[in-house]
């Protein structure tokens, strides 16, 4: 299994603060990137997450074992495919059309936005998760393994090795891993279902996702495909 | 060290329909005058502010909360008057500046501007806007205004902005210029802009703790200090909702703040809100429930862990009858206030 002591993060708005924050807690080094210039993100990550290093997109990639994902989903194209190429990947990302705008723009409506991402990042190993949670709840709800108020994230990905490096990521980070081997599935936790936004335990989390086709949203989603 | 003296306590409304006793809706015009009653009894109060915002939803009764405040003026003697938030992004702002401009005379210096791109959105494809352009359009409209409010003519053009060659804005205010906030969620981004502006901030906590903003404070500090501008006092509004019985306070928030958060969700795609949020947010997070004593203790702490120079209640969430909402108002300005000021004063 890769043994991830580097993480990089590109997009340094809320999520990506907070995964900085989580990732230096952890004892991961942390390097993060912004939209602007280095120089422009300094002092938000000297003030917000002291020991973290503000770099540029290249430097975050080079320097990383791992790469999260955190900017808005209408944005993904702005980096070079070529740029994560053999790099395992994070998407923390969602289409959410208050900040992404009309959605067959962003996101095709014949497909999940991760699926979306991992075809663009065609070269690249793309596992999604830290997407569903608030990011207050993320920085408020990271326990230690073994903590009975422990919360869970939803992990899915293609590659078996891929997911379960990342289920062991997020395990360090505070959280139960919840796994599933396949991208797709990705879908039961997008905005619209009853994983967006809530905070749920591992048991709970796990009865939604075997649950899924009798939630609203799951109902809509096997409509939309029949 | 907080200066209790200058603490200023404001109260926010969204608008939200006002409910009969019997459990139906009063009309949109029936909730705004509500407003209008409820800022006059802020103002006898001694509140410090009333802050309307805007909205163009069916669940909202203002849009236009200029309007609103306007009234509100007439019957009022030294309440602030402030909008929570003016979306500038999809307005015009020489607009904004006349409304304000107009306001501030019409109230003899009481107008306050809070400026924010908005937690809602619809204001975009109503008033022609892509949101898309989020970003660009707030930054290019703050741009402008910052100029406006200088109050001398002005030359400028812009993308989404309307071309002006030295062109004079109108009415001139007779007071110091108009007092500006930002409003801001919690994007680092923003609090350096508002800095940069050298604008006030008001911070928004809707969800989760307020110590997760002490780093944001420094931050807004740190900014101010690059720019080599003013630190002004900090302000942050939060949800909360007061009744003389602690129980009671309870129940009803849980009632309405659900059905507002689970309405707004419906459109936005998050799940509904569970009890043990609810629970989480109202012991240790930002809704501010319960009563007055146990409502004070909360606000207490959060001015002094954040150093506030201010702090908004938003009240009214989901549909909350006139006595309840005028029964909060009461008490916060007769009981939690005070109390809030004097649990300060101790811990110096």
């Amino acid at each position: 299994m890769t043994e991830i002591k580097n993480v990089g993060i590109l997009g340094s708005g809320k999520v990506g603060i907070v995964l900085a924050q989580l990732a230096l807690a952890a004892g991961y080094n942390v390097r993060i990137s912004g939209s602007g210039s280095v120089q422009k993100i300094a002092l938000t990550i000297d003030t917000l997450v002291p020991g973290a290093t503000a770099s540029t997109n290249q430097s975050v990639v080079n320097n990383s074992d791992i790469i999260i994902l955190a900017i808005p989903l209408s944005r993904y194209k702005n980096i070079n495919s070529k740029l994560l190429k053999d790099k395992l990947v994070i998407d923390a990302m969602n289409y959410w059309w208050e900040t992404d705008g009309i959605r067959e723009e962003v996101l095709d409506p014949d497909t999940t936005s991760s699926e979306q991402v991992q075809k663009y990042f065609n070269k690249s190993t793309i596992v999604k998760t830290f997407n569903h949670m608030g990011y207050h709840n993320l920085q408020e709800d990271a326990r230690e393994s073994g903590d009975p108020n422990r919360k869970a994230l939803f992990v899915a990905g293609d590659d078996h090795d891929a997911v379960d490096v990342v289920a062991h990521f997020v395990d360090t980070m505070g959280f139960d891993p919840v796994i599933h081997y396949q991208l797709s599935d990705g879908i039961m936790t997008e905005p619209g279902s009853e994983l967006f936004g809530a905070s749920l335990s591992k048991e709970a989390l796990r009865n939604v996702i075997d649950n899924f086709d009798e939630t609203e949203f799951g109902k809509r989603i096997k409509q939309s495909n029949n | 060290m907080i200066d209790v003296d200058k603490l200023q306590f404001g109260l926010e409304t969204f608008g939200d329909i006002v409910a009969n006793e019997d459990g139906s809706l009063k009309t949109a015009g029936e909730s705004i005058r509500q407003i209008v009653k409820e800022g006059q009894l802020a103002d006898k109060l001694g509140i410090d502010v009333i802050g309307v915002g805007e909205h163009h939803r069916p669940d909202y009764s203002v849009s236009s909360p200029e309007i609103v405040l306007g009234a509100i003026a007439s019957v009022t003697n030294n309440i602030k008057l402030a909008t929570a938030v003016t979306v500038l992004s999809s307005d015009d702002p020489v607009r904004v500046y006349e409304r304000f401009a107009t306001l501030e005379g019409l109230s003899q210096g009481r107008a306050q501007v809070m400026l924010g791109r908005g937690s809602f959105t619809e204001s975009f494809p109503l008033f022609g806007y892509d949101l898309t352009d989020y970003d660009d359009l707030f930054n290019e409209k703050l741009e402008m205004y910052s100029k406006l409010i200088e109050e001398k003519p002005i030359t400028w053009s812009g993308k989404f902005t309307e071309t002006l060659k030295n062109q004079d804005v109108y009415p001139k205010t007779d007071y110091d210029g108009l007092e500006t906030y930002i409003g801001i969620g919690g994007s680092p981004e923003s609090i350096i802009r508002t800095a940069k502006y050298g604008y006030k901030v008001i911070i928004a906590i809707i969800g989760g703790q307020a110590d997760r903003f002490v780093p944001y404070v420094d931050l807004y500090k740190r900014a101010a200090e690059q720019y080599h501008m003013p630190v002004q006092p900090i302000a942050v509004h939060s949800h909360g909702f007061i009744a003389d019985d602690e129980d009671e306070a309870v129940e009803v928030a849980w009632k309405n703040i659900k059905a507002n958060f689970d309405r707004i969700g419906l459109t936005r795609g998050w799940a509904p809100m569970s009890r043990e949020q609810f629970d989480g947010e109202t012991k240790v997070g930002s809704f501010y429930v319960g009563n007055p004593e146990h409502v004070a203790q909360r606000i207490a702490r959060t001015i002094k862990l954040l150093g506030l120079g201010r702090f908004d209640l938003v009240y009214g969430a989901g549909n909350q009858t006139a006595a309840q909402r005028e029964r909060m108002i009461e008490l916060y300005g007769s009981k939690v206030i005070p109390r809030v000021k004097e649990i300060l004063s101790e811990g110096e």
